[in-house]
Parts: C-alpha cells; sequence; structure tokens
C-alpha cells in the first residue's frame, strides 16, 4: 500500500527523532553527566516506527531495557524522556525510572524493562484485558510484546508465548534479532539456527519474517500481522533482522564486532538512509523535504538537552514518594 | 452474621466483588480444572474449592485457567492490571514464589514507584501457605518473611473466616499489589462472618484476640490460635496475656505492637517462618528500639530452627512451633528475674 505524503514525513521523521535522541546521548553520556546504565536504539528505528505507526494509544506495548525507540514511537513526549534521563523530577517517571524505566501509561506505553524476557508476560495480560473488553469497529486492540534475541531465550518468554496461544490472547511478539544478546551472538545463543520465528510457531502461532532495517518491508508486514490479530485471529509473532549500531550499554568497548563491521552496517543497513533512497528514488519525497526535518529533529533534541538540563532535581523527599498509593 | 468455613470465606468474598465490579478476573492453575479434558470444565473448581463455580457463573473471560507457567500468571496479572484490570491471580502453593519472583518483586511491586507514581497496580496475588500437612519442603512454606521484606507489596495473612472476608474484600479494592496468604491448615476452619457488601477490614490494623496486662504475645495466621491457647490456659492461672493477631504484615500496626508492651513489659513474638532475618526478628528489634525502658524480660521469639521443612510427621511436629513451645517462651518471660 502506498502511504502519503504525510505519512511518509511522520514517519521519517519518528525514526529520526530516536536516531538523533540516541546520538546526541551517546556524546552525552561520555561527560559523566548522565547516570546509570544506557542501552541506545540506534540502527532498529524502523522496526518500532514500522510496529508503532499502526498502533492507536488503546492499543499497548511493553519494552525492553533498550526501550527509547519504542517509547518515542509510541507517543512518549520527548522532552520528558530527555527529563528522565536527566533525572530529573520533571521527567516522566519524576527520575525515580531513569532510561531503563521509562513508561507513559496513558500513552499505552507500559514500561521499558531492566530484566529482559520480563515483559511479554506482561504484554499477555494487557492483551487479556483487550479480549475481556471484546472487539470494536476496527476489531481487537492489542498487546506487543518487543524482545530481543537475547529475551527470546527466556523461560518467561516462553511461558508467555504458550498462554497467549492457549488463552487466544491479541498479543503480538515482536523479536528484534539484531544478532547480539549483549555480548554474545545470535549464533551461539540462539539454538534454533538463529532462527527466532521458528520457535513461535512451534508454540502455535502464525509467524512472519521481515527485513528490519527496511521501513517499508517492517510496516507493511505488521499491516498484515495487525488485521490478523485484531480480526481475532489468536496471537502472532513477528521476527525482524535489524542492526545494533552501538554497544549492548554505552561504555561496552565492543571487542566482539568484526573488524569494519560498524562501517559497514551503517553504509549499507541504515533504515534512514535506505528509507531517504527509498523515497527520493520513487519521487515521494525530495531530499530538501527530508533535510527540513532533519533540522528540525535537531532543534528538538537541541532543546530537550537544554530543558533537561534545567529541568527541578528532585528532593530527598521524593525518595519516600509514590511507593503505595495508601500505606 | 454468618457461619462460614475459611475457604468459602474466600470464595464468596470473590465472587461477591466480581459482581459488584466487572474489572475483577480470577487467573491461575486449575482455577476453573478440568479444562480439556472428558471431565470438562470445573470437573475440579481449584485445589482449594475457593473458585468453584466463579467459571460457570462469570465466564471465560473473568476466570481465566492458566497452563502451569507461574511468571506468566504473575506477568499477565500485571499486565491487566496495568491495562485497567484488577486481577486476581492464584499462585496455589507459596512456595510457587520461586518461579514467579521477578513478575512479583521486579516488576509488580515497583511500577508504581519507577513509573513516578503515575499508575496503579492494583493485583491480588493468593496463595496457600504453611505447615501441618507433611507436604515437604517445596509445599510448606511461610514466605511472609521474604514478601514482607519488598517495598510496593502489601503483605495479607489472616487468621480466622471473618478476617478472610474483611481482608480480601480490602486487597481486591486496593489500588496497590496485595500478597493475601491463606493457611492450608485453616481452609477448614468454620467461624461467624460479618454480613454485608460492606465489611472491610483496614490493613496496618492488628487485632486484639485476647486482652491482659501481663504478657504479649504476637502471631498471626494459623499460630494465632495456638497463642490463644496458651493465654487461655495462662488465664485459668491468674495470668492475663495480650495476644496480638497482625493481620497484615506489611503494613505493620507498630503502635499496636508498642503499646501493649509499653504495659506488659514482657513479650513473645510467635512466627512460622524461618528465624533468621524474619518477623519475628524484626518485630524484635522494633521493640528493643522503641519500647526498651518498658521491658521487664528480653524478648522472645518462636520460630521454627534455620532448616529446610522436613518431611516424617515426627519431623515436622519438631520443626514446628507448637502450644507448648509458646507456653514455655511465655513462662520463660514471665519468670525472668
Amino acid at each position: 500500500m502506498q502511504l502519503s505524503r504525510e505519512a511518509l514525513q511522520r514517519a521519517y521523521r519518528q525514526m529520526k527523532v530516536i536516531r538523533e535522541f540516541e546520538e546526541r546521548l551517546h556524546l552525552e553520556i561520555q561527560t559523566g553527566e548522565i547516570a546509570g546504565f544506557t542501552h541506545l536504539y540506534c540502527g532498529q528505528e524502523a522496526v518500532a516506527v514500522g510496529v508503532c505507526e499502526h498502533l492507536g494509544s488503546e492499543d499497548k506495548i511493553v519494552s525492553t531495557h533498550r526501550g527509547h525507540g519504542h517509547c518515542l514511537a509510541k507517543g512518549c513526549e520527548l522532552n520528558g524522556m530527555m527529563a528522565e534521563i536527566w533525572g530529573s523530577r520533571e521527567g516522566l517517571c519524576k527520575g525515580k525510572g531513569g532510561s531503563m524505566h521509562i513508561a507513559d501509561i496513558d500513552k499505552g506505553m507500559l514500561g521499558a524493562n531492566g530484566i529482559v524476557g520480563a515483559g511479554a508476560p506482561i504484554a499477555v495480560g494487557a492483551a487479556l484485558s483487550a479480549r475481556i473488553d471484546g472487539k470494536g469497529p476496527d476489531g481487537f486492540k492489542v498487546a506487543i510484546a518487543f524482545s530481543g534475541d537475547g529475551a527470546c531465550n527466556q523461560g518467561t518468554t516462553f511461558e508467555a508465548m504458550n498462554m497467549a496461544v492457549v488463552t487466544q490472547a491479541p498479543c503480538i511478539f515482536v523479536f528484534e534479532n539484531n544478532h547480539y544478546s549483549e555480548h554474545t551472538g545470535v549464533d551461539y545463543a540462539v539454538g534454533t539456527a538463529k532462527d527466532i520465528a521458528s520457535r513461535a510457531e512451534a508454540f502455535g502461532m502464525k509467524v512472519w519474517r521481515a527485513d528490519g532495517t527496511d521501513f517499508f518491508a517492517v510496516h507493511d508486514t505488521m499491516r498484515e500481522v495487525l488485521a490478523f490479530v485484531r480480526a481475532g485471529g489468536g496471537p502472532a509473532a513477528v521476527e525482524f533482522d535489524t542492526e545494533r549500531f552501538f554497544g549492548h550499554f554505552e561504555g561496552d568497548p565492543q571487542r566482539y564486532r568484526g573488524k569494519g563491521e560498524i562501517d559497514r552496517i551503517r553504509e549499507t543497513r541504515d533504515c534512514l538512509k535506505n528509507f531517504r533512497a527509498s523515497v527520493t528514488g520513487a519521487k515521494l519525497l525530495t531530499d530538501a523535504d527530508l533535510d527540513q526535518i532533519d533540522r528540525q529533529v535537531l532543534a528538538s533534541i537541541d532543546a530537550a538537552v537544554v530543558a533537561a538540563r534545567a529541568a527541578d532535581r528532585p528532593t530527598p523527599e521524593d525518595v519516600l514518594a509514590d511507593v503505595y498509593i495508601a500505606y | 452474621m454468618a457461619q462460614m468455613m475459611y475457604r468459602d470465606a474466600v470464595l464468596s468474598t470473590i465472587a461477591e466483588e466480581m459482581e459488584r465490579d466487572s474489572n475483577v478476573v480470577v487467573l491461575g492453575e486449575d482455577v476453573v480444572g478440568g479444562m480439556g479434558t472428558a471431565g470438562g470444565p470445573e470437573a475440579i473448581g481449584g485445589i482449594w474449592s475457593t473458585s468453584t463455580g466463579l467459571f460457570g457463573k462469570f465466564g471465560k473471560d473473568r476466570v481465566i485457567d492458566t497452563p502451569i507457567s507461574e511468571s506468566a500468571i504473575i506477568g499477565a496479572a500485571a499486565g491487566l492490571a496495568l491495562a485497567g484490570k484488577r486481577p486476581i491471580a492464584e499462585l496455589m502453593f507459596a512456595d510457587f514464589i520461586g518461579v514467579s519472583l521477578d513478575q512479583i518483586w521486579n516488576q509488580t511491586a515497583k511500577f508504581r514507584y519507577m513509573f513516578g507514581g503515575k499508575t496503579k497496580c492494583p493485583v491480588v496475588i493468593r496463595m496457600a501457605y504453611g505447615a501441618g500437612y507433611n507436604a515437604a519442603a517445596q509445599h510448606s512454606q511461610s514466605v511472609h518473611q521474604i514478601l514482607t521484606g519488598m517495598p510496593g507489596l502489601k503483605v495479607v495473612m489472616p487468621s480466622t473466616p471473618a478476617d478472610v472476608k474483611g481482608l480480601l474484600r480490602t486487597a481486591i479494592r486496593d489500588d496497590d499489589p496485595v500478597i493475601f496468604l491463606e493457611h492450608k491448615a485453616l481452609y477448614a476452619m468454620s467461624g461467624e462472618v460479618p454480613d454485608g457488601p460492606d465489611h472491610t477490614i483496614p490493613f496496618g490494623h492488628a487485632r486484639l484476640s485476647r486482652a491482659g496486662e501481663d504478657v504479649t504475645i504476637i502471631s498471626s495466621g494459623l499460630l494465632l490460635g495456638f497463642c490463644e491457647a496458651v493465654a487461655d490456659k495462662l488465664a485459668a492461672e491468674g495470668i492475663g496475656c495480650d495476644v496480638i493477631d497482625l493481620r497484615t504484615t506489611s503494613p505493620l500496626d507498630e503502635e499496636a505492637i508498642i503499646d501493649s508492651v509499653e504495659v506488659t513489659g514482657r513479650v513473645v513474638v510467635v512466627d512460622e517462618a524461618p528465624p533468621r532475618c524474619g518477623l519475628a526478628a524484626d518485630i524484635c528489634a522494633l521493640i528493643a528500639a522503641r519500647a526498651f525502658a518498658s521491658l521487664k524480660a528480653p524478648p522472645q521469639a518462636v520460630t521454627p530452627p534455620h532448616t529446610p521443612i522436613p518431611f516424617a510427621r515426627e519431623l515436622e511436629s519438631a520443626y514446628l512451633p507448637s502450644v507448648d513451645k509458646i507456653e514455655a517462651a511465655v513462662r520463660h518471660v514471665l519468670g525472668w528475674r
């Protein structure tokens, strides 16, 4: 299906926001200003955006430790996220969560997660809620569990896939295979010949596979997947083959990478470059259109960093707030 | 007032709350029972008979029979709660927290705080705990000391059918995650239960089940009854015991404990969980810090030894706190100096 000019601009803008958000964090982290662990999503933008462009706020997603892209794609506010990563009380989680725990329940973003594989059961619960609520005019609302090739080895993920099939929950397991679980290759750690989708298939789900660096492949695939699940076909799974441009965490020396590997994937497997080549080649958008978006995005990231730096810091009293609603 | 068994108080409260609020849903292993068998749905109806008939009444969307997947049960309950439902997850045996602890501890308990107070997580996790059935080391444990140590959770351990009714209703209506611990040996206990849909018992309010001025005995769950037996025996000798039923270990009614000890100056804490880093030690430390000047004897703890729970009848009996052991501890503090 041919996307409108507006939809193409929006998709590119969303991917570019994620890219520049992460590239900027990569620089800022080196100054020591940002506390804690940060895991960057650069390289995988086409997956988050290609999936979330199909979703409404009543559809839910559950994310991972590498969650900034999913959050931004699902509509979390840029300044609130930047402020959260800066540990400000003006952050989306008031500085209580940080990079690994960004959530915005009202937007249907049920949390990034510091525990690999913990998200899939939570997504099944959100999908069961959608099943209870029943079909609307567009079918069931859905819940999406984003998982990596690391999480596909966790028992929680297996339990969740089986339970989704048994309960026919409108849940979609999106596996982003970026070829590395932390510092270990998929060739070693995934026993099913690097193939994650076949595992979901073995649990009784319909599965799809696509190139996760190609926005159009992701978007087209997800249109089919969502039509199937929203109609009541049961849970489904998709494996996207993608690339991680940075290390597992910021500061990772990445000695496990092949010689020239990062230069090569940045050259040939960059979803933004490929998107630009595709839409300008087909004369759907011009370089000038995209350059303008680039400038706007960079300005918005600059503004978010300035705002995060100036935002209120939490106080010692805030430690005690929000453990319980009433205790 | 109706006469009712502890297990029936669980079941009737769940049914009443499901009737009252369509967001209340139940999930767990065999909560329907018999799914996929010749016997058909409800051939069992839950191994504790605490979900019997719910499936027929409320249907498959609200009574969700799950595979044996404890992590996914708790995770799904958390996801249901984040999406606006009020799930009651049954974990069957409390010992199974071992396979689902991440979802209890790192997920459900922490969402509200980690997300800056912008969500609630109204999950009730029910589980049967406790020894007395020779069920050995993996089906007999008291786990409240582990869960009480986790910020974000509330922990409830009722000792009577009436308290099941009032505390479970509070748990289901509470917007925070609640661990609801049901003692296996109490399921068949019968007692008076207040009528009416609004009988609730607030968390953090202990119950004084016996009143006296000579010694304070603190407990909850099955052992509360053992403490009452000791108090009744000593009452015949003219010795008065305050017997405090904690009802909830998180929140803990510190004031009820301190107020009593300030009068009696002598205290025995009785707990079914292992002694190290446990509830009894926690309460003794609280008393030492806040009521030191009132103490007439060192606080005593009666707990099992620091061992796994043994199987054989003689061994389990030797392991567990008993009426005799509690009585000996009470006489020890009474006879100090």
